[in-house]
């Protein structure tokens, strides 16, 4: 959401301009969205300054004393920390897995869609559900009814097929957060497939009919690469959103068993949460900043291809 | 061609700039501390933090609406229930940062003293209980009351008061030909754990393994004290790779993923009475108010459950002291308001109050001497009552280990640094119980932890 506001802000002074304007016409044009300028700046830009602060403090909650200045010492404890680059890891592997894999199933469920059969909408409706329930509603029910040991259904379910009491948030911890999260996010996935096949025009595809292509050549020949610049935009939009997730990891594990589901963003709650380290979180957060907007710049490059592609294709 | 992509790419920047504000927002902490003027005033709305253990939940947020906001029209009494781990976070910032947002706080021994030693609690003693003859302080239990003293002076209420003991399912055991000591020995209960776990069905014994300083790790710093073990010896060096702290710790680990309950790492205490209280638990550690639920929640279970005291190895007894409590934050609106909830709940009349609706074997245990003189508690609560007095009795934080140590506290060390260091420690226990680590992984990434400390920081 940020990003939209600070585009809006910010786009008209590296705008296209197609005449010099007058100074007085520019800030004409200007003054409108000096208020937004200005209230983006203020609840973005003076918490990262004052976060800035924060990281060179020595400041705990847990004790009485005021925050002093205390150099580097916080980042250095921070890329020090084994448990900071394990978060580091385990984001990454979390957001490409299940990106990745709700991907595959995105593309799956959207060829499916796309068939006429009865009863097309509701199926529809249903596949798309997961994305609509509350992250931490969906989390809870995957943690409770569902993967609970003892009570749960999913072992009740595998009780046929010699499956006995898998305590799957404690075995399989990271494993079972990422079902959670690709279940969750498929369905956007398939709703971006979906477009981009609905979009497909049906004379192209007729016309490798009558050329005698089969359903797999016309599929690898015309749908993929049609489908190309809406795979790359559920991937990044995906990348984004999962990247930052908290709630499964908060609700379904709280970060372990020991530090296995541990994320970058579970990490910096906990180091406020828990250690009520201040200093630290702050100096964490800093560095995931820097990192965030190295992938990002990486990634937008990535965006603005995508876009160019689409201009050329039509 | 080159335009959009540099647009795009500051717009991002400047976004995920933005992302950081939510952490900002966070840190700025609110210095505002208006300090203690309305103290006499006995009305207002006052915000009470509990634990949402069944005594809480199941007794104290209903009776407070059908009671004691009827007693008194002008107190309008709000809840924020929280798990334990939660509760302590949201309690610790609220009142290190004079936030205020809570006019009551449940604690327990571990956090009163520190407290007010930073002057976060108001000196109940003195503020309320010398000028308040009808609260009976000195019939509250001596252990107890000590525990939430500082010098000399009670900073919170204890709500009830518990050590830990050991539950058992008398059916099982005679069906397995089993009988169990009053005061037996962990190897004893290993033992019978692996004649009586029926995997699937019945865990030999349930014990937590939930990360969090009062959840696993109060279980398994009971266990570490009777093995010999202790978290730091007298100069304060930490001691969890210690032979002892080993021993400890890999014979819990191992009993809980031999013949406990499976998925462990999620249990502690309201988990573990489901568990037990549905009869999939042949024998069960922890805290002595457990006897208190199930004989109110589950009475067919109760009726088979048996009581030892807690395991034991080196020492002679090895119970824990806890007692969730009630503690008026320095600087809090509305004191009188609190003061007045807070009694209430901790009284006499309202031990009265739960047995005239839900019977005495509900009444909030280990809190009061007279309860245990109580012919009609004693009555309804013969088959637990005498041992939970006797092991509340049989705690001594003082000298909670083999060897003596710096510290005070059974299942937790009374210094700053163990809010955090205790829940770190607990995860990488937690870790060796998932089996995502060996035993001796996960000390040794807890004895870093402690090393992280100076001796000097550490003794305060």
């Amino acid at each position: 959401m940020a990003v939209v506001e600070t585009g809006a802000a910010a786009a008209p002074t590296v705008g296209v301009q197609p005449r010099r304007a007058s100074r007085r016409e520019g800030w004409q044009r200007r003054l409108p969205l000096l208020p937004a300028l200005i209230y983006t700046i203020v609840v973005t830009q003076i918490p990262f300054l004052v976060t800035l602060w924060y990281s060179f403090q020595d400041y705990f909650f847990d004790v009485p004393a005021p925050a002093r200045f205390d150099g580097l010492s916080n980042y250095k404890t921070v890329f020090t920390d084994p448990a900071f680059r394990g978060s580091l890891v385990r984001s990454v592997i979390m957001t490409v897995t299940a990106v990745i894999v709700a991907m595959i199933l995105g593309v799956a469920f959207a060829l499916l869609l796309d068939r006429k059969f009865p009863g097309r909408s509701i199926v529809r409706t249903l596949i798309i559900t997961p994305f609509l329930v509350m992250p931490a509603a969906a989390a809870l029910v995957w943690a409770g009814p569902m993967l609970d040991p003892n009570f749960g259904l999913l072992n009740y379910l595998l009780q046929p097929f010699g499956v006995h009491h898998v305590a799957w948030l404690s075995t399989h911890a990271l494993g079972s957060v990422i079902v959670v999260m690709i279940w969750q996010w498929t369905p956007f996935m398939t709703l971006i497939v979906l477009a981009g096949l609905q979009g497909q025009p049906a004379d192209t595809l007729e016309a490798a009919k009558v050329d005698g292509a089969g359903a797999f050549a016309t599929f690898r020949e015309l749908t993929m690469p049609h489908l190309r610049p809406y795979i790359e935009l559920g991937i990044l939009l995906g990348s984004i959103y999962l990247v930052n997730v908290f709630d499964q990891v908060r609700l379904m594990t709280n970060g372990g068993p020991g530090t296995s589901t541990t994320n970058l963003p579970f990490y910096l709650y906990e180091q406020v949460n828990d250690a009520f380290d201040v200093g630290g979180a702050a100096a964490a957060g800093v560095i995931t900043v820097i990192l965030t907007i190295i992938v990002a710049t990486f990634a937008l490059r990535m965006f603005a291809r995508v876009f160019q592609f689409e201009e050329a294709s039509s | 061609m080159s335009r959009p992509p540099s647009r795009l790419r500051m717009v991002g920047a400047v976004g995920c700039v933005a992302a950081l504000a939510t952490l900002a927002a966070c840190s700025s902490s609110g210095t505002s501390n208006n300090s203690g003027s309305s103290t006499s005033s006995d009305s207002g709305t006052i915000t009470v933090a509990v634990v949402s253990n069944p005594l809480i939940t199941g007794q104290m947020i209903p009776l407070t609406t059908s009671n004691f906001e009827k007693q008194y029209p002008g107190i309008k009494v709000k809840f924020a229930t929280y798990t334990e781990g939660d509760l302590r976070a949201a309690i610790e910032k609220d009142v290190a940062t004079h936030s205020n947002a809570f006019n009551v706080i449940m604690i327990g021994p571990y956090e009163a003293p520190l407290f007010a030693k930073n002057s976060w609690l108001t000196n109940l003693t003195t503020q309320y209980i010398a000028s308040d003859p009808g609260y009976d302080a000195s019939d509250l239990l001596p252990p107890v009351a000590k525990a939430l003293s500082y010098n000399g002076d009670l900073y919170a209420l204890p709500f009830y008061g518990e050590s830990s003991m050991l539950y058992y399912r008398k059916d099982l055991l005679k069906a397995a030909g089993i009988t169990m000591p009053q005061h037996p020995t962990w190897a004893q209960v290993a033992g019978f754990a692996a004649k009586l776990n029926q995997p699937g069905k019945v865990a030999g014994v349930c014990l937590r393994g939930l990360a969090g300083w009062g959840d696993n790790m109060a279980s398994l710093d009971t266990v570490i004290n009777t093995f010999g073990g202790e978290w730091f010896n007298q100069k304060w060096q930490p001691q969890l790779t210690s032979p002892a702290v080993e021993a400890a710790t890999s014979f819990y680990v191992n009993l809980i993923r031999k013949d406990g309950e499976s998925g462990a790492s999620a249990d502690s205490f309201n988990q573990l009475l489901t568990l037990y209280g549905q009869g999939k638990c042949a024998m069960w550690y922890d805290s002595t108010v457990a006897a208190t639920s199930i004989a109110t929640t589950y009475p067919s279970i109760a009726a088979q459950t048996g009581y030892a005291f807690a395991p034991v190895d080196l020492t002679k007894s090895s119970g824990w002291l806890w007692s969730w409590s009630l503690g008026i934050p320095q600087g809090t609106s509305d004191a009188g308001a609190a003061w007045k909830f807070a009694s209430w709940a901790t009284s006499k009349q309202y031990d009265a109050l739960v047995a005239s609706k839900y019977g005495w074997a509900a009444v909030p245990p280990g809190s009061r001497t007279s309860l245990y003189s109580n012919p009609s508690y004693l009555a309804a609560a013969s088959a637990f009552a005498p041992i939970t007095l006797a092991s509340i009795d049989g705690t001594d934080p003082d000298h909670p280990t083999v060897n003596p140590v710096p510290y005070v506290g059974v299942q937790y060390v009374d210094i700053p640094q163990f809010e955090s260091l205790g829940v770190t420690v607990g995860q990488q226990i937690a870790g060796a119980i998932a089996g995502t680590e060996t035993v001796s992984q996960a000390l040794q990434a807890s004895q870093s932890a402690a090393s992280a400390y100076t001796p000097a920081e550490l003794a305060g």
